[in-house]
């Protein structure tokens, strides 16, 4: 190994699914990373004079209510799609900070497509669904070629193409292009799906209606988890990130992995914007924020690249944002919730990797005292 | 060895010295009760093949690592080192292989990185005069023209290797230690460099100058110290010892008692070489080489590393393309095939570096099964893997070949070199392959995996399947091959049958115009 590998080593681990550390070890790392968290923001609202039990009261009103859950199940949604996709890449250690440019662009084909339309429900949605992903896919594999066949930093090229995204979408969203402008209003949007380009919500009784998406997203998170865990292109994955060598010469073109990865966490990335559209907004227009990329790769890092680790990730974030409204109205600037967020990951990285350590010790010496009693060491001849 | 050539070094100081140093790490003798003396002012080359113990014993002596037991003295007094810097301070600096530069800072801010020469004010700030009127002296003096405010980015690889000279000795050493210092340079550099080397040592500094390029080393050095499998083989006078001779100290000679199957007439060809050239960027070559590989036959591929071995298994397998040629197996040609396919049609691989490419380091033992096997029916139905077949297939090589682990849940790196060694030859093994391409199957294990691994080898050939073996390791060719190939300069120069083949005449083959 040489002296640079360290740093890489531990870079590899916080991407990475973990392989070492039991369920109850990683519980405990959470727990004091939230732990952390938590007294973080106590200094905090400490600085700013609040009491804690004023915070307690307005956040259980507010968020821990029927409404609240309800609001906080349908924004994790978009997030965990978010995650998943930021997960994709992370297989490969590639940071797709694309995902905000591809979900966007993915969003508005859709929304364009869909607001075109008039098929069955059962045609619409499924074809609304593709488009997103074929669109966004097909943009992450302008940053997937740079990378694999001209060696371009997928960080850099995806910055850009973020940038890039945003122009191409305000040049289409023009009232002569693809855009609407309703009568009174001075926001251009793309045109009103029909009826049958709309998923049908779960309602909740008294607490409102949990977006349709919800379920697909639960569908798609198990679909993750078996392509990556129980499928041959999964193992070629985890090999390629693991010893790229070692996949070279057992087949894997690493190249390939690149580009499928990366385009695969593009496809994804399309349908972060799903949720809503299909839920709720019903046509593209200025609702879909810029900056999910670093919620998904937060998230992804969070919950370890597993899906049911996303899930809580995603989950956590929601909760904490819909958290800052009623902080705000404490007085308590909203930002708060960002620098709780980053104490998470701060936290969750350095923890993750003292599990890290406690497990490979651990394993050596099992290792170790299985091996020495049957190879005694011997000299050289 | 005759002992005749083995000649002590007699000076009037030492120093450095070496005494009883032994490393070992889990399931590997990196340094076995190595002995060294230094004589000052001179240049003594250390040389070995890759996994000799060369770099283990520098790294001890260079305070990144502590040997398990032995002494070092340095100018006579016993020192111990926990880390470069103590070695730093006793006078002894390391110009590793690969340079330590930052491209975008100039020579003088890479020199002074780390020992800065600081004005003497209340604040303090670099002394960048005095630090460059040091450089351009150390320059002048020991004849390595740098210019003290040159960017590295503009400076070729000679000039860079100049500035690492100049920085250990900005630093005071006494005691240079260069690690294969003209691997990467151009034969001319090169030459430069070995002058600049002896000109360092009338100026009354010691070199300890690490190599396997017999013919530099034979050039350039006072003494000559021959590693083999962590231990001292010699340490002779470069006068006395013919390049030759040298080679075969370095590979070893004395074949090993192995069960000996009759070697039969003629064996129908399984695998063809025919004609093939490939070159690697920026790297080594085959040069229209022919080699045919029969039904249970063992052919061992013997040189001087570099010599385009790596770029022979890798153009087998499919990873470098061809130039020209053809690869046949079995009357197929697989030329145009990818490397998928050729090992579903039965070439198996132990790669040379088990680490990087024959296991998945990071990952429970059981997944590294798959490595190369993908295309076992038996390891997955369609697009999904089937999990449990594939345990059984590991748990089946682990207690086959004698892999000591609790578990083939435990990570791959919590195994002992010995072990990944035995568990990738057991794979390999277990998918009966027509062809196997085994580089260097035995490199840094320890004595008993050795010995089981050259028996599952034979065993395998008698079952009819053919072996390539490449090896640094005489003895491990001379052991176990029916012919023995020697490359050199990309090409077949010569084959010799196991029973007429001598050490002294391979030795010749490897050296007569090897690179």
């Amino acid at each position: 190994m040489s002296e640079g590998s360290p740093v890489e080593g531990f870079i590899k681990r916080v991407l990475s699914p973990a392989r070492l550390g039991s369920m109850s070890l990683h519980a405990a790392a959470v727990a004091l990373s939230l732990l952390f968290a938590v007294t973080v923001l106590g200094l905090i609202l400490a600085a700013y004079g609040t009491r804690p039990s004023a915070v307690i009261d307005v956040v259980g009103e507010y968020a821990l209510t029927g409404p609240g859950w309800v609001a906080i199940v349908n924004k994790s949604t978009t997030y965990f799609l978010a995650g998943l996709a930021a997960a994709v890449g992370f297989r490969m250690y590639l940071f797709n900070i694309g995902i905000d440019g591809q979900y966007r662009l993915g969003v508005f084909a859709a929304a364009v497509v869909g607001g075109a339309l008039g098929l069955p429900m059962l045609l619409q949605i499924p074809l609304m669904i593709l488009v997103a992903c074929l669109v966004a896919g097909a943009y992450a594999a302008i940053a997937a070629y740079l990378r694999a066949e001209r060696g371009v930093s997928e960080v850099i090229s995806t910055i850009m193409l973020n940038a890039i995204a945003t122009g191409v979408i305000s040049y289409l969203l023009s009232p002569k292009r693809f855009g609407v402008l309703e009568d009174g209003s001075s926001n251009v949007q793309t045109a009103l799906i029909p009826e049958s380009g709309r998923l049908p919500a779960i309602s909740i009784p008294g607490a409102g209606e949990v977006y349709g998406f919800t379920v697909i997203a639960v569908i798609i998170g198990i679909l993750y988890w078996l392509v990556t865990e129980r499928s041959r292109f999964g193992f070629e994955l985890t090999a390629t990130g693991s010893a790229p060598r070692a996949a070279l010469l057992s087949g894997t073109n690493p190249r390939r992995m690149v580009m499928i990865t990366l385009i695969a966490s593009g496809a994804l990335a399309g349908t972060v914007g799903l949720p809503e559209l299909l839920g709720s907004t019903h046509r593209y227009g200025i609702s879909f924020p810029s900056g999910l990329a670093w919620v998904g790769l937060s998230i992804a890092i969070v919950g370890r690249n597993h899906p049911v680790g996303v899930a809580l990730g995603a989950l956590l974030w929601a909760f904490l944002e819909r958290c800052a409204l009623p902080l705000d109205l404490l007085g308590v600037p909203k930002e708060v919730i960002s620098v709780v967020q980053a104490s998470v990951v701060l936290a969750v990285v350095a923890m993750y990797e003292l599990v890290h350590q406690i497990s490979e010790r651990r394993e050596r010496r099992r290792a170790a005292a299985f091996a020495r009693p049957a190879a005694p060491q011997g000299s050289p001849a | 060895m005759s002992d005749a050539l083995t000649v002590p070094v007699s000076s009037t100081a030492t120093a450095v010295e070496l005494t009883g140093i032994t490393k070992t790490y889990p399931g590997v003798i990196a340094n076995a009760d190595v002995t060294v003396r230094v004589a000052a002012g001179t240049v003594h080359a250390i040389v070995g093949e890759n996994g000799a113990g060369k770099s283990t014993l520098m790294k001890i002596l260079y305070g990144a690592t502590r040997p398990d037991h032995g002494t070092m003295q340095v100018d006579g007094r016993p020192v111990t080192f926990s880390s470069p810097s103590d070695a730093i301070d006793v006078g002894i600096g390391m110009v590793f292989q690969h340079f330590k530069l930052a491209e975008n800072l100039s020579v003088l801010d890479n020199v002074i990185l780390g020992a800065e020469p600081m004005r003497r004010s209340r604040f303090g700030s670099i002394d960048r005069d005095l630090a460059a009127e040091r450089i351009t002296r150390i320059s002048v003096q020991y004849r390595l023209a740098v210019d003290p405010h040159a960017m590295i980015r503009d400076l070729g690889v000679g000039a860079r290797q100049r500035v690492e000279l100049i920085k250990v000795l900005f630093r005071g050493a006494k005691v240079l230690i260069l690690d294969e210092p003209t691997a990467l340079l151009t034969v001319h550099e090169a030459s430069d460099l070995l002058s600049q080397i002896r000109g360092l040592c009338q100026d009354g500094l010691t070199v300890l100058f690490i190599s396997h390029h017999l013919d530099e080393v034979l050039g350039v050095s006072d003494a000559i110290t021959v590693m083999r499998r962590g231990e001292v083989v010699a340490t002779v006078v470069p006068a006395e010892i013919e390049q030759q001779e040298l080679a075969v100290m370095m590979v070893g000679a004395e074949p090993a008692e192995l069960p000996r199957r009759a070697l039969g007439g003629t064996r129908p060809p399984l695998l063809e070489l025919r004609g093939l050239s490939a070159t690697r960027d920026g790297g080594g070559r085959i040069d229209g080489l022919d080699l045919t590989v029969g039904a249970g036959e063992i052919v061992g591929i013997a040189g001087v590393e570099g010599n385009g071995q790596d770029e022979l298994v890798e153009a087998i397998l499919g990873v470098l393309d061809l130039d020209q040629g053809q690869i046949v197996l079995e009357g197929e040609d697989l030329t145009n095939t990818a490397t998928a396919e050729r090992l579903r049609m039965g070439i198996g691989c132990i790669p040379q570096d088990r680490q990087r490419e024959g296991v998945l380091l990071d990952q429970p033992l059981w997944m590294s099964q798959m490595l190369g096997h993908l295309h076992d029916p038996n390891f997955r139905r369609g697009p999904w893997l089937r999990m449990a077949s594939v345990r059984r297939a590991a748990a089946a090589v682990v207690a086959d070949a004698d892999v000591r682990v609790p578990s083939i849940d435990i990570s791959a790196a919590a195994l002992s070199g010995g072990n990944q060694q035995k568990f990738i030859v057991g794979r390999e093994l277990a998918a009966d392959p027509k062809v196997l391409i085994a580089a260097q199957p035995t490199r840094g294990v320890d004595v008993g995996a050795q010995r089981q691994i050259w028996t599952r080898l034979v065993e395998a050939a008698e079952r009819g399947t053919g072996i390539m073996i490449v090896s640094a390791d005489l003895e491990e060719l001379m052991s176990l091959s029916d012919r023995i190939a020697v490359m050199a300069r990309g090409q077949i120069v010569a084959i010799y049958d196991a029973t007429d083949a001598t050490v002294a005449a391979i030795g010749s083959s490897m050296t007569v115009g090897a690179t």
